[in-house]
């Protein structure tokens, strides 16, 4: 049985903030797979209900009508929700996540052209969904943090590209902005940050980031710590209980540590290694992460984790649109970030399972296929 | 609506009805062609939907651009008459295409 909280039958969030919110693309071209793929497998579904109490000592779960189902495994697929402003006025309407099916409607109907949108977060939610609204010929203006955007995930060489890329575009890109209270009477009209700015909108869409989803699991007693702690198998501090995806803090064997991953492939592959245990044939998730954005015609795609490395290395050149930037630790690659470049990004997802040791020298020249860099 | 037979990694054979308008990968996702993985849900990002197009058929498809080569030059076993299906559009001209999946997904 498959038990979720949105009415809608499984469906790929990815093109929420990119075709779909630009109306390129039908809800029904969505669905991973439709009715008959669940009933053709005989998977139950109990959609548009919430399950909002998990009784691990009694092995069930409480569903918001109060109707209890019990289990004898239980595999838990949260997801992650979005961080939200607290600041004064970030309850005001006109102000926007975009996570889910439903976000999406709402704003799509306040995306009339030369309508004023201010995104709040130059990461990839931000920056994909400023490049849509703009697509659609919204004023688009994106506030950040930090002092460049994404930040947190890639290479300021590549942060300046896609500033540039947003700019080109007509984009207003502003970091260094702290917002500290949202205005307007009833409905957003202005966003105000910390050096005194004043950013007129017409709406707000924000994008600060995400929160794994564990208050079930919490509530219930399993372990948590920035996500439902597993191992590589997928298992919880509770023998019944298995949990997948962006809600789980999982060990990542390829680097050695504990990663919270909000990552596509992850989500499938920690599923894959869950089934895998529920029919007792565990196999240990053991994979190199992988993300990708798209931002107008723009894909940036990122393999590996870049927190551990001594060693940075541009191949190409930003100006031909096509290049990539390669993390080494020693003569290990760890990480690539690239852009439009997606030999270099298939090429490193295998040098970095492999462990391969690189040739600096070959590396630095685009010339040379990075698969050859050894 | 275009038939296409797809012969699936288990050497099933799978004929479909795929509407126009449709990628190949969604045509066959939707039909719950086996093998058709499709993480990245069409954005040319993951070579996950990768399929041998049989060579009679290979000239009558839009060729291959940039990222799609680039992504299935170190793809699970590639082969001249390799594509990935998310990039194929489902035309009437489409009508009778054969389709292999691989045994594999990825690298």
């Amino acid at each position: 049985m498959l038990i979720g909280d949105e009415p809608q039958l499984p469906y790929q969030r990815p093109p929420l903030s990119k075709k779909y919110l630009a109306g390129e693309m039908s809800a029904d071209r969505l669905l991973f797979r439709h009715r008959a793929f669940y009933d053709e497998h005989r998977v139950e579904l109990k959609l548009g209900i919430q399950a909002v109490r998990l009784d691990a000592a009694a092995r069930q779960v409480e569903l918001a009508d109060g109707e209890r189902l019990g289990y004898d495994r239980l595999l838990l697929c949260l997801g992650a929700g979005p961080r939200r402003l607290t600041c004064p006025g970030a309850a005001l309407a006109g102000v926007h996540y975009l996570r889910g099916l439903a976000d999406v409607p709402p704003i799509q109907a306040a995306l009339k052209p030369s309508a004023r949108v201010v995104v709040v977060g130059g990461g990839y939610i931000g920056l994909e969904t400023a490049a849509t609204c703009r697509h659609l010929g919204c004023e688009v203006t994106v506030l950040e943090m930090a002092d460049r955007v994404m930040n947190r995930v890639v290479a300021p060489v590549v942060s300046e590209y896609f500033a540039r890329e947003h700019r080109g575009h007509g984009v207003g890109i502003l970091c260094d902005m702290r917002v500290v209270r949202l205005e307007g009477s009833g409905r957003v009209e202005r966003v105000v940050c910390a050096d005194g700015s004043v950013h007129a909108a017409d709406l707000v869409i924000v994008g600060v980031g995400a929160i794994a989803t564990t208050e079930l699991a919490g509530n219930a007693g399993l372990a948590c710590d920035n996500g439902i702690v597993v191992d590589e198998y997928c298992r919880t501090s509770d023998a019944s209980i298995l949990a997948a995806g962006d809600c789980t803090n999982h060990p990542s064997l390829r680097y050695g540590r504990r990663v919270r991953l909000e990552s596509v492939d992850n989500a499938f592959e920690q599923a894959k290694t869950a089934a895998l245990s529920l029919l007792d044939r565990p196999v240990a998730h053991d994979r190199v992460p992988w993300f990708w954005s798209d931002q107008f015609d723009n894909k940036l795609l990122i393999v590996g984790l870049s927190q551990d490395f001594d060693g940075q290395v541009l191949r190409g050149d930003p100006a031909t649109r096509s290049f990539s930037i390669c993390y080494l630790k020693g003569r290990e690659l760890v990480a690539v970030e690239a852009v439009n470049h997606s030999k270099d990004y298939m090429a490193a997802r295998k040098l970095i399972a492999e462990r391969a040791l690189l040739n600096p020298e070959k590396l630095a020249d685009i010339h040379v296929p990075l698969k050859d860099s050894i | 609506m275009p038939k296409i037979v797809f012969t699936e990694p288990g050497g099933g054979r799978r004929e479909i009805n795929a509407p126009l308008g449709l990628t190949l990968m969604e045509a066959a996702r939707q039909n719950g062609v086996q093998g058709v993985v499709a993480l990245c849900g069409g954005a040319c990002m993951c070579a996950t939907c990768h399929v041998y197009v049989d060579p009679k058929w290979l000239a009558r498809l839009e060729p291959r651009e940039e990222m799609e080569e680039g992504m299935l030059e170190t793809a699970w076993e590639p082969r001249a008459n390799s594509r990935l299906s998310c990039q194929i559009q489902i035309t009437a001209d489409l009508d009778g295409l054969q389709v292999t999946v691989p045994q594999r997904q990825g690298q």
